[in-house]
């Protein structure tokens, strides 16, 4: 017998035999803050920050803290910023020297801060959220829900190669529980809230 | 209303006045309380041990003393929480059902049962409670630090009730104090430790007194206090209630 | 190997450690408190969690089917591995394939568990622990000492000479910020250099065939996504149903892991990238055996957070590593006699039963009742040794027998010999450390006598 067959054979033999019905369409109403000061204050307290903004501001803002000289990658249409062509990019590993990422959220959740991104929005390469230093992240408002549970209801998970939840920069607290921002992934996240 | 009186074997042992407290409490609300004399262990000190298998002899002993009686209350959680949870018998099915119903802890007795609102009683120091993990997690006298809900406490809605005593809060409200039955000398570093930080967090409130609903806990707590040499001491709820 | 009481006893012999050790914890106990009282529904939650791993234990079967044929679909290869060591030849085999030596890992306790870092390395591969936690304690040479926080029975200035012994940073330094650069600058290149990457798996969902993998630093995407080769490792007990449950866990995990609203990276893989080749394993290793034990089943709706670990008063005084086993804590115990109850059979003596474990769960697992089943199991397959057996016995002996009871108690009340806990002639235990209660001169029972007896029951 394979270990496959093993394996099924003995969870069968096994498994409780009295069924518990699958709890669905799970949903709770008891939030009534404004969805966008809520996404705002939970991101900030996850060391991300979020600010409501129209593409001058957008535009204007960038150009205060990154220089023309850096590496970005920019895949927001309107901002007037060229930076580097993705497209141009073969391999993902020729990602690692970027300085700057600017991307389009599809969803975000205001209960946890957390913007949900598929593989449509890397421009073709799944770890650019990740490699880049920075992460800019446009959203827009009417994309906000309140909690997890209408998130999923949004989402056709089974329709995308690649998608995550992404609430912040990257972080860890493995030494001593003191709180660093960059681990691996970018070391700053700024969402625009158009 | 018969009311038996289950007296742990360390109360009976060690604290005797810890009893006669119980009984004088009972007694001044009215109650027909007896003290049935041939009463030992719940056996829970077995149970825990791992020798369940070995405490038919407590549980029919049980079963035997509490013929006859309407509830069964103990001043201590662990022991009716031991009860609540194993006192089982093939013979006498349904008289262990009716005492795992009907035995109930001191201070759950007198707020559920007899609805106590007024206790006279006066004890004029500053006090810390000690919530033991039996009676607070188990038997849910009072709510719990780790649940989401309303927050509300059987002893303390009694211990608010007498003339005088000044309640500490303290750092951590529902942390075990590390006696455990057996653990207390199977894992003796560790239940020690556990005991030195409990008294620690009611030393920092400069309380008198530690008091709480099992005198197992505070017998460990004792033990600690005395070998620091500390001036603070230990009190059952149910003297505190007693007390004039 | 030291027994969980012989390992605190040396862990306790520096107490400002411990009491560091029990602090650190405490505060992530606490973050964990104000994150779930901060959602109203909370105790919903975790029974509708509950509910929904109650529901795969009884369809394990059914889902994992479902899992396998939707991941295929999507291109993912799946592989069934009976215990560790067919899941270690798997993970070799696929190496061997392609004929790569260096392959990076993120957080992944079931391959703590399967002890594949040993396996691997001694089959010539090069393997990088990428959590900072996990990396930490590789280069130490040690286990991790906690499920979420590998690293968290160290300090600061424990990093800093490890990474300056490896890593080169400055001899003494030890500020976090600067010591998690050097990790940042380390890693990135072992990423990039990487031909395979070994994931864990927190959720693998039959309705769609993809999983999820929960992480805060990034490195498992940096892993998976630079890779030619993705594996991912998972306890087949990690399947869930469907993708709207991962809105109720996801709630859940971070909330009781560290007091987050969400771990920083929720990322769901669905299908391999062009070119790329991604694998899941499903492991057994005990599992079915577990799922057949009826008091012990539920163990297997743990979702790995670790609350229970945080939360217990042992667990913070004693240190990961006293419970010799890949997982500790109060979740340790209950699993692991599974897996070896004569290595394991102290662990469920580990514990005061205090129940704080049960009360954090987000899945309900009622943790401190299964420490108490698993005594008696313990006891009852003959663990117990002819001196404890011996003590507990003539215990019971005294304490069923009313006559036996009062005589003994008469006898040994004076020198203290007589407590029902102090069993295995280990008094002196309990007076390393405590007094004993100063003996009154009659019992209660001897007062009741006296005072009100009414030859009511005479004796």
């Amino acid at each position: 017998m394979s270990s496959r067959e093993k394996i099924l054979s003995n969870i069968r033999q096994n498994r409780p035999k009295e069924e518990v019905a699958l709890p669905t369409n799970i949903d709770f109403e008891n939030f009534t803050d404004d969805k966008v000061q809520k996404f705002v204050a939970v991101l900030k307290s996850i060391g991300g920050e979020a600010v409501e903004a129209d593409v001058d501001f957008i535009k204007k803002d960038i150009s205060l803290y990154f220089s023309k000289t850096l590496k970005i990658i920019n895949l927001y249409p309107n901002l007037e910023i060229i930076g580097e062509d993705i497209a141009q990019i073969k391999d993902a590993h020729d990602l690692a020297l970027v300085d700057l990422a600017i991307i389009e959220g599809r969803m975000g959740v205001a209960e946890n801060g957390s913007i949900w991104l598929d593989e449509t929005c890397f421009g073709g390469h799944r770890v650019l959220p990740f490699i880049t230093q920075h992460l800019i992240i446009v959203l827009k408002k009417e994309n906000l829900v309140e909690n997890m549970h209408k998130a999923y209801k949004n989402l056709k998970i089974n329709e995308i190669g690649f998608g995550l939840f992404l609430a912040g920069p990257s972080k860890t607290a493995d030494i001593e529980q003191s709180l660093v921002i960059g681990a691996h992934g970018a070391r700053s996240l700024k969402v625009y809230l158009v | 209303m018969k009311v038996g009186l289950f007296i742990p074997c360390y109360i009976d042992q060690f604290y005797p006045q810890v009893g006669i407290a119980t009984l004088e409490v009972l007694e001044k609300l009215g109650m027909d309380v007896s003290y049935p004399l041939n009463q030992t262990c719940c056996g829970q000190p077995m149970a825990n041990s791992g020798f369940a298998g070995l405490t038919k002899g407590c549980n029919a002993n049980f079963i035997e003393n509490f013929k006859g009686i309407d509830y069964v209350v103990s001043p201590s959680g662990s022991c009716v929480l031991h009860i609540k949870e194993h006192l089982h018998s093939a013979e006498n099915k349904e008289q262990a059902e009716f005492l795992q119903h009907q035995t109930f802890e001191l201070c759950e007795f007198l707020t559920d049962i007899l609805k106590v609102e007024k206790i006279n009683a006066t004890f004029e120091h500053r006090v810390g409670f000690h919530n033991s993990c039996h009676g607070q997690r188990m038997l849910g006298l009072s709510s719990m630090s780790e649940k989401v809900g309303e927050r509300f406490s059987k002893p303390l809605s009694l211990l608010k009730q007498v003339k005088g005593l000044e309640l500490a809060e303290l750092n951590r409200n529902d942390e075990c104090c590390g006696f455990g039955g057996t653990f207390c000398v199977t894992e003796e570093a560790v239940s020690v430790k556990m005991g030195k930080d409990r008294v620690a967090d009611h030393l920092s409130k400069k309380v008198e007194y530690i008091t709480g609903g099992d005198m197992s806990c505070l017998m460990h707590l004792e033990g600690i206090l005395k070998r620091q040499k500390s001036e603070v001491k230990i009190i059952h709820i149910a003297e505190i209630l007693n007390s004039k | 190997m030291k027994t969980h009481s012989q390992a605190s006893d040396i862990f306790n012999q520096d107490e400002p450690r411990v009491d560091w050790h029990d602090e650190s914890l405490w505060f992530i106990r606490q973050k964990r408190d104000k994150a779930a009282f901060a959602i109203p529904e909370w105790e919903n939650l975790r029974d509708i969690a509950s509910q929904i791993k109650e529901n795969v234990l009884a369809n394990m079967d059914t889902y994992l089917l479902e899992f396998e044929e939707k991941a295929q679909q999507n291109g993912i290869q799946i592989h069934w591995a009976a215990d560790a060591e067919e899941h270690n030849q798997l993970v070799l085999q696929i190496l061997q394939k392609h004929g790569f030596k260096k392959m990076v890992k993120s957080k992944s306790m079931l391959t703590e568990e399967c002890h594949l870092n040993p396996f691997l390395e001694k089959n010539g591969i090069e393997v990088i622990d990428t959590d900072l936690g996990e990396r930490i304690v590789q280069l130490r040479n040690e286990p991790p000492s906690h499920i979420v926080l590998p690293a968290i029975h160290l300090k600061k200035q424990d990093v800093g000479d490890t990474f300056h012994e490896h890593l080169g940073t400055e001899k003494g330094a030890s500020d976090p910020q600067y010591l998690t650069e050097a990790a940042r600058q380390h890693l990135r290149e072992k990423f990039i250099a990487a031909d395979l990457a070994l994931t864990g798996v927190n959720f693998a969902i039959a309705e769609t065939g993809g999983f999820v993998v929960c992480t805060n630093e990034g490195n498992a995407d940096m892993g998976a996504h630079l890779a030619k080769v993705h594996i991912a490792c998972m306890g087949f007990e990690k399947i869930i149903p469907k993708a709207e449950n991962l809105g109720v866990f996801l709630r859940l995990l971070a909330r009781s892991a560290t007091g987050q609203p969400v771990t920083t990276y929720s990322s769901h893989f669905q299908k391999p990238r062009a070119g790329q080749e991604m694998h899941v394993i499903i492991v057994d290793n005990g599992r079915s055996t577990q799922l057949g034990r009826e008091d012990f089943r539920s163990s297997l709706k743990c979702i790995r957070c670790g609350a229970c670990m945080n939360t217990c008063p042992v667990y913070r005084r004693s240190g990961g590593h006293s419970y010799h086993s890949a997982v500790a804590g109060p979740i340790g115990i209950i699993l692991a006699p599974n897996l070896d109850m004569k290595k394991n059979k102290d662990l469920p003596f580990a514990s005061t039963l205090c129940g704080s474990c049960t009360n954090v769960c987000p899945v309900k697992i009622n943790i401190h009742e299964q420490i108490w089943k698993w005594r008696q199991e313990v006891i009852n397959e003959g663990y117990a040794g002819f001196e404890k057996t011996q003590g507990i016995k003539l215990m019971n002996t005294v304490l069923s027998n009313p006559k036996i009871y009062r005589f003994a108690g008469k006898m040994g009340r004076q020198t203290m010999r007589f407590a029902p806990f102090l069993v295995n002639n280990s008094l002196n235990k309990w007076f390393k450390n405590r007094e004993m209660p100063a003996p009154p001169k009659e019992s209660f029972r001897e007062w009741y006598l006296k005072n009100r007896n009414n030859n009511k029951n005479e004796q």
